[in-house]
């Protein structure tokens, strides 16, 4: 490790940490567009062309509003705790690939790929600074000398510790897929086929865990208005709620990336285009473009999701998290291997015997639900 | 499949806000765009005038005393007819409408005998300071219509001593 390589991790920090926080501020913006033209209204269009330096205007307002403190807050705790909650949503995607080593540039001298970090446990490292987060939002709430607020803190630990066991185990299921726990190991390992196509019900147990860890809608019960007056944050202002705030969306930001890596082919280009001009491999600087597109999409999902569907109750979450999906994703994960195995040992096609008994394991689960729901149904009557 | 029901009410949940975005927005632009007022609307009160440009106002505070806010306040001077302001005896010299006490009731409408007040369709009040609030009988009365002259007029005597005119009923 020489101090080239230490300046060189510096910038590609700095900038990408700039990105997100960029990022961000157009993803509230994006989000609120979005969410308008759903509810067939027009959103922000009037700080600059299209609006698009509200969110500039909505910053400068946030840095000037008075740094609010309760009297009997934890000084300490109250002002770390934005920070706590901000750090790991900039720091887990460190190990993300945005493009292939092809792209790699010459920059003064050295090759500057496209990821910070190229860590063989990167799935790993997700996994843990994941959960590093809610830390900070437990924290957040505790300090503020608040019962929504410590409510909404609780709320979320627990909901971060029911889908963390269903969010890794749905991890699982790629490192057994793409047989590495680096990620540009996994992202190259879907030039075939993506990993979404092979494992639906392990995506889509993705997307909902991710959700909740998040706390986006329809998980969003550590910051449910109508119940919390707003959670954890209810008695932050100014720029420390920006910080929570700014920790919200970039965490919405990391999953996207991540759930593109793990699940859309990352920087690779979609499956059918592999040997036209399109492909990665022929133009390689295509591969942070796709990157964004998956991205893009992704976060349209989220919005899409927030706009439909309500809120779901408390226990319900719960029951969900422990009784469906993580009995489902464990099944998964031995339905993949068990395809696998078959695949190595007796013939490759054997490999297409994994979506098939993927969407037939959702199946199931969702029978087991649609029954307990309709015995409960009876029950009542 | 009645199992799998739920999950399609989902997906038709998705289908629903997804459709909706291609519809027009409904948004009205304000400050470019602005909506009719409808007929009956009651916004900022507007003094009257008579075709010749005689106030209708008479000075007499019956909407003062018909306003339960207690937003009016009315002075009343005599006529001459080198100075004439109204028909008959009297005019408002002072006339102001608080409009932070104001509840926009339109009693003072039904109570003027000569129909001078009217609750007109501007809605776009504003001020920043609290006697800014208060409108002077300036910013009330209407500019005077065209072929009238303004007030104060010099008019040959004994041809305006009836101040309150033959009214219409009214229709809206």
């Amino acid at each position: 490790m020489t101090l080239a390589n230490v300046i060189e991790w510096l910038v590609k920090g700095l900038v990408w940490v700039l990105v997100l926080l960029g990022g961000f501020a157009y993803l509230t913006y994006y989000e609120r567009r979005a969410l308008a033209r759903i509810q067939v209204r027009i959103g922000p269009n009037r700080a600059g062309p299209w609006g698009l330096l509200q969110p500039i205007a909505d910053a400068i307002k946030l840095i000037f509003k008075e740094e609010f403190m309760p009297a009997r807050a934890d000084k300490l705790l109250f002002t770390l705790a934005p920070i706590i909650t901000l750090t790991p949503a900039l720091v887990i995607t460190a190990v993300v690939p945005f493009g292939p080593e092809s792209a790699s540039f010459q920059l003064f001298g050295r090759t500057i790929t496209w990821y910070i970090a190229d860590l063989n446990v990167g799935v790993l490292y997700i996994m843990s600074i994941a959960s590093i987060a809610v830390y900070g939002i437990v924290l957040a709430g505790w300090s503020s000398n608040n019962k929504y607020a410590t409510l909404g803190g609780l709320r979320s630990t627990a909901q971060m510790i029911s889908y963390e066991l269903a969010l890794g185990l749905s991890f699982i299921a790629v490192i057994v897929l793409a047989n590495s726990t680096r990620l540009l190991d996994i992202v190259e390992a879907q030039t075939g086929m993506w990993f979404a196509v092979l494992q639906p019900v392990g995506f889509v147990i993705f997307l909902i865990a991710t959700l909740a860890e998040v706390n986006r809608a329809p998980f969003d019960m550590p910051e449910a208005e109508q119940e919390l007056a707003a959670g954890y944050h209810s008695e932050y202002g100014g720029m420390k709620f920006a910080l929570l705030f700014m920790a919200e969306y970039d965490k919405m930001i990391a999953i996207c990336t991540i759930a593109a890596s793990l699940f859309l082919g990352g920087y690779r280009e979609p499956w059918f285009l592999r040997d036209t001009v399109l492909g990665v491999n022929q133009t390689p600087w295509l591969g942070p473009l796709y990157m964004f597109i998956k991205v893009f999409v992704l976060l349209f999902g989220m919005i899409w999701v927030r706009a439909t569907w309500p809120r779901i109750r408390y226990d319900r979450l719960m029951a969900f998290g422990w009784k469906v999906l993580l009995p489902l994703s464990l099944a998964l994960v031995f339905l993949t291997s068990i395809g696998i195995l078959l695949a190595e040992q007796v013939n490759p096609l054997y490999q297409w015997l994994i979506p098939l008994a993927s969407l037939a394991a959702g199946f199931i689960a969702i029978l087991g639900m649609y029954q307990t729901l309709r015995r409960k149904e009876y029950a009542r009557a | 499949m009645r199992v799998l029901e739920p999950i399609v009410e989902l997906a038709r949940g998705l289908w629903t806000t997804l459709r909706s975005m291609a519809e027009k927005p409904v948004t009205v632009q304000y400050p470019e765009q602005k909506r009719p007022v409808k007929p009956r609307f009651r916004g900022r009160h507007v003094l009257k005038r008579y075709e010749n440009g005689l106030e209708k106002c008479i000075g007499c505070a019956l909407c003062a005393a018909a306003c339960p806010a207690d937003a009016i306040f009315v002075e009343s001077s005599e006529n001459t007819d080198e100075a004439r302001y109204s028909p008959g005896d009297r005019y408002a010299s002072t006339y102001e409408i608080n409009m932070l006490r104001c509840i926009y009731c339109g009693f003072c409408e039904d109570a003027c005998p000569t129909e001078a007040i009217v609750l007109g369709d501007n809605y776009e009040l504003s001020f920043t300071d609290r006697r800014e609030a208060i409108y002077p009988k300036e910013m009330l009365l209407e500019p005077a219509p065209p072929g009238g002259a303004p007030t104060p007029q010099k008019t040959e005597p004994g041809k305006f001593t009836r101040s309150v005119p033959e009214m219409k009923d009214p229709a809206d």
